[in-house]
């Protein structure tokens, strides 16, 4: 077995990135892009063996590396990983693959750049999902700003530039206060940044409450949660296709990790009291931002608002008590439906990014009929839409269905509310469907248009097995995490005031 | 005292510049405007020489001579060879920008030498009276070189501000130090500490000095509401002058500050540590914020140089070793970001025109995409985002505000930075996101001033992901240092 599997999951990528940057301007557009391929195909086979290699019957973080990093500061190079974060490891390696794939043709300028930054971004995002020192984990979590920040505003549509720098600074307004919070907890835990150390410290109930504001600034931005979701869909509207790929399917996630990791188990006592405030804005991402999406008339927007309404899925599930005792139904259901969405909006904006590259156009009602001439592209996105509103047998289902289990279980009307995303995410993902793929080819433009090329396809066809092997194999992802739950349940469970 | 008994060494590279710029003075009067490439080498070889000097003689701990109005410790070494780093790239970085504007001559470079010398004696100053001596050298140096373009009516303008609120502070230093000698009968550092601690001082009067101390200071590190000068000042000198005084110059005000106040007076820490508390807040609010109004590079990054003097005095307001340590490692960090940039707008700089609009570096990225990537190392890492070494100095300096439980002043300094962040992102998004208003190509300039602003640039990022080295020699030397004489 390999040492230092993390350190090569996250410097793979960006080791990557500079080789793509070396080869030059766009005269080597062709090799910029092998290298690329070749790249996010490396840092994905060796993110395969943290999958595989992993002890789902031991408990603790895994791969662990520690080496001091500023020593006068006591700031330590350590990474690990729990069942948890392993799995958005590997989803986000997984992804820079298809995000390579994706922009293949379509980015025809500045090709190593962009390339060569969603390389870097994958090993940035890698370093922070297995970061176990606070001050790594902030480095990480600021650093991917930077790129995502070049390719929305490099790569994007119009409003690019307001686009980006909303992004910025939003994910920047959480981050500094949460980069205080670090900072106190440093002092209370006897001079470290260790998270795990973190962990095992008392801390005063109203104490626990700023911290955990400023937690909650910090990952609700990024989940987002309403109300601070705005600069969600300005930044996916803009992005090009590869940049909402990732943003959806990884960075999203990174906000609720935030919270498993450092919320829940760091401020038991505050998580618990501020409970039904997380679950009220929960419902309201549910809810609302559902009957948002219903009105749309951008698909991309679209699909962006069900992004948000779907996260919302995901911190409701995190934040249901009973007494002390979070509810395993509810955390194991909101995990498998941060993996779930990863590969199904990932999806989603692929399809709707083959779309835009043959019309240039996001508006629902520029289409109309495009199962007439692109087959075989209809037949995937059904599955996605599919998946998308939560049907048996694909990804989405699983993990929705968890976590109104587990809210029937703590209370009923919670449940209630949150089910009726089943309806609204079926009513604007087919509806839009419909209106885009059925009926008569809408107009000359889309009689013109033709079906996914080979590229296209394996990108699609590698989503779509996902997608249908997680609805129809959960336990293969639910058996790795199940301890790490278990655990993290009976941590939050101990209170930490004396 | 005999001059046997008179001990040279710690002054050993004050002395060597001195004798080096004052051949260079002689020798460049009779050089051809042809020749003058000697007189740049010369000034250079006799930075490397100081340098060498610096380093041989340095010694883990302080040493005094000049009956003690002179001292030779680690902090006044690191600030030295902070100071030739910067004075030695300030040359290299302006050579092709003052020759493309008529004065490639002399003066330039031994007023820049004159100025450096100044800065040496002051960080080494263990006396009131060397401090100013030291403080005056420099800033006269200056003052003639930000008027170095006669013809200009900005530049002449700017000198003439710069000069008559910089004898303006000098005056209220002045005044403030009377004071203190009144309140405790010396001006040695060291026994000024000693009188204030053992309550042989008159406290009121010792108080009321400080208070002019403070300001004086302020006026030089151009702290809020001290800094009126400091936009004016910036934007109508020379580019390569500003660079001359957002470089070097800014590590040896911080230097002078921990000497008058965390050494001089630290018995005061707790009524100095009021006042700059307001001065930090204030600089970093305004600075901040007016920067967001400005078009004109020189003066945004001149408000900006003022918010990063406000997170300088964090660390120094603290009191606390570790919190001068961090403000050291800020100050050095500061300059090596303010040289970096100032660097890319004289290489962006033609003949006849000035890099100074946000409109200037429009597509940058297009033109030359590895300035445009320096500059954008350099715009994160000033608004202090990870990997950027800009990151670890805000780092260090909060964690040493909450050290003292001062949660409040980090909370107030983060949401700053999140301001501050706009305008460094504009500067990236000019860059990255529009496309250049002209087609003109980027100019060429020497090799040298390439490899070294890349050099320069890139160990921003270098030091940002393995700052350890520098921090630890920053802490030991504040350690080494603090102890009273």
């Amino acid at each position: 077995m390999v040492e230092n599997l993390l350190s090569l999951a996250i410097w793979t990528p960006i080791v990557a990135g500079l080789l793509v940057l070396a080869t030059g301007g766009d005269k080597n557009a062709g090799l910029a892009r092998w290298v690329a391929l070749l790249g996010s195909l490396a840092g994905f086979v060796v993110s395969i063996p943290l999958f595989t290699g992993f002890q789902s019957l031991n408990g603790g973080m895994q791969f662990v590396e520690k080496a001091p990093w500023i020593a006068s500061l006591n700031i330590h190079y350590y990474l690990g990983v729990d069942g948890i974060s392993m799995l958005f490891v590997v989803l986000n390696s997984f992804t820079t693959v298809m995000v390579v794939l994706a922009g293949w043709q379509v980015i025809q300028q500045r090709v190593a750049q962009y390339m060569a930054a969603f390389l870097i971004m994958s090993g940035l995002i890698n370093g922070a999902f297995a970061a176990l020192d606070a001050i790594l984990f902030y480095v990480f979590f600021e650093a991917m700003l930077i790129p995502m920040y070049l390719i929305i505003g490099v790569w994007g549509g119009p409003r690019r530039v307001y686009a980006s720098i909303k992004f910025f600074l939003y994910t920047l307004l959480g981050s500094l206060l949460m980069l205080v919070a670090f900072i106190y907890l440093y002092q209370k835990a006897g001079q470290s940044f260790e998270i795990l150390k973190f962990h095992a410290l008392a801390i005063p109930l109203s104490v626990q409450i700023t911290l955990f504001v400023a937690f909650f600034l910090s990952f609700a931005v990024k989940v987002p949660m309403w109300p601070v979701h705005t600069w969600l869909p300005d930044a996916h509207v803009e992005a090009p296709t590869g940049g909402s790929m990732v943003l959806a399917a990884i960075t999203l996630k990174i906000g609720a990790y935030g919270f498993l990791r450092f919320a829940l188990p760091i401020l038991p006592d505050a998580s618990r009291e501020l409970a039904p405030l997380m679950v009220g804005l929960s419902l309201v991402a549910v809810v609302y931002i559902g009957l948002v999406a219903l009105v749309q008339t951008d698909m991309k927007k679209l699909v962006a608002y069900s992004s948000i309404s779907h996260m919302g899925f995901v911190t409701l599930g995190m934040f249901l008590f009973t007494g002390n005792q979070l509810n395993q139904w509810a955390v194991e259901g909101a995990l498998v439906q941060m993996v779930s969405h990863g590969f199904v909006s990932a999806a989603m904006f692929m399809c709707i990014g083959v779309m835009y590259d043959r019309l240039h156009t996001r508006n629902i009602a520029d289409y109309g009929g495009v199962a007439n001439k692109m087959p075989i592209f209809a037949a995937f996105m059904m599955l996605f839409a599919m998946a998308n509103s939560g049907l048996p047998a694909t990804s989405g289902f699983v993990g929705e269905f968890m976590v109104i289990m587990g809210a029937v279980q703590v209370n009923f009307w919670v449940a209630a509310a949150a089910a009726t995303t089943l309806i609204f995410g079926a009513a604007y993902t087919l509806w839009m469907y419909k209106r885009v793929i059925f009926g008569d080819v809408g107009n000359s433009h889309v009689a013109e248009m033709e079906d996914v090329n080979k590229r296209e396809f394996l990108v699609l066809a590698i989503l779509a097995v996902a997608v249908l092997g997680m609805g129809l194999l959960p336990d293969l992802f639910v058996s790795k995490m199940h301890l790490s739950v278990n655990d993290l349940i009976a941590h939050v469970a101990h209170s930490k005031l004396q | 005292m005999s001059w046997a008994d008179l001990n040279l060494m710690p002054a050993l590279p004050e002395i060597f510049l001195l004798s080096a710029v004052s051949v260079i003075l002689v020798l460049d009067l009779f050089l051809s405007d042809k020749q003058r490439g000697i007189t740049y080498l010369l000034s250079l070889l006799s930075l490397i020489g100081c340098a060498v000097i610096t380093l041989t003689t340095s010694q883990p701990f302080p040493e005094l001579t000049f009956s003690g109005m002179f001292v030779d410790d680690p902090m006044a070494d690191l600030a030295k060879v902070g100071m030739y780093v910067a004075m030695g790239a300030t040359l290299v970085y302006s050579r092709q920008y003052i020759a493309d504007r008529g004065f490639y001559r002399g003066e330039f470079f031994t007023l820049s030498l004159f100025m450096l010398l100044g800065m040496m004696v002051m960080v080494s100053a263990h006396h009131f009276l060397t401090l100013y001596i030291g403080l005056e050298l420099m800033s006269l140096a200056l003052y003639a070189l930000v008027a170095l373009r006669r013809d200009s009516t900005q530049a002449t303008e700017a000198a003439m501000k710069y000069f008559v609120l910089g004898a303006l502070a000098s005056g209220m230093l002045l005044y403030g130090m009377s004071m203190v000698y009144g309140a405790t009968g010396s001006l040695d550092i060291g026994k000024i500490a000693a009188a204030l601690t053992n309550g042989s001082a008159n406290m009121s009067l010792a108080m009321f000095g400080l208070v002019f101390i403070v300001a004086g200071l302020a006026f030089k590190l151009g702290a809020v509401p001290f800094h009126m000068w400091v936009p004016d000042v910036y934007q109508g000198a020379p580019t390569a002058v500003t660079l001359l005084i957002g470089g070097a110059p800014k590590l040896a005000a911080f230097v002078f500050v921990v000497r008058i106040l965390s050494q001089g007076l630290e018995p005061l820490v707790s009524q100095w540590q009021g006042m700059l508390v307001i001065l930090a807040v204030l600089s970093m609010a305004i600075g901040n914020i007016t920067a967001i109004a400005q078009t004109n590079l020189k003066r945004m990054l001149a408000y900006s140089t003022i918010s990063h003097m406000g997170f300088l005095v964090l660390g120094i307001l603290a009191g606390t070793p570790a919190g001068l340590s961090a403000s050291l490692f800020y100050a050095v960090v500061y300059v090596l970001m303010s040289l970096a940039g100032f660097g890319v707008l004289l290489l962006l700089s033609r003949a006849g025109v000035d890099c100074e609009t946000l409109d200037d570096l429009k597509g940058l990225n297009r033109k030359n995409s590895w300035y445009a990537f320096l500059m954008l190392v350099v715009m994160f890492s000033m608004a202090g985002i990870p990997p950027m070494v800009g990151f670890n100095a805000k780092l260090a300096v909060l964690k040493s505000v909450v050290d003292i439980g001062l949660i409040w002043l980090a909370v107030v300094g983060v949401v700053f930075s999140l301001i501050g962040a706009f305008y460094y992102l504009r500067v990236v998004k000019v860059m990255y996101f529009d496309e250049a208003t002209d087609a003109e190509p980027v100019s060429q300039v020497g090799m040298d001033m390439r490899v070294l602003l890349s050099v320069n640039a890139i160990a921003l990022l270098v030091l940002g992901i393995v700052p350890d080295g520098l921090y630890s020699v920053c802490v030991e030397a504040m350690k080494q240092s603090l102890q009273v004489l």
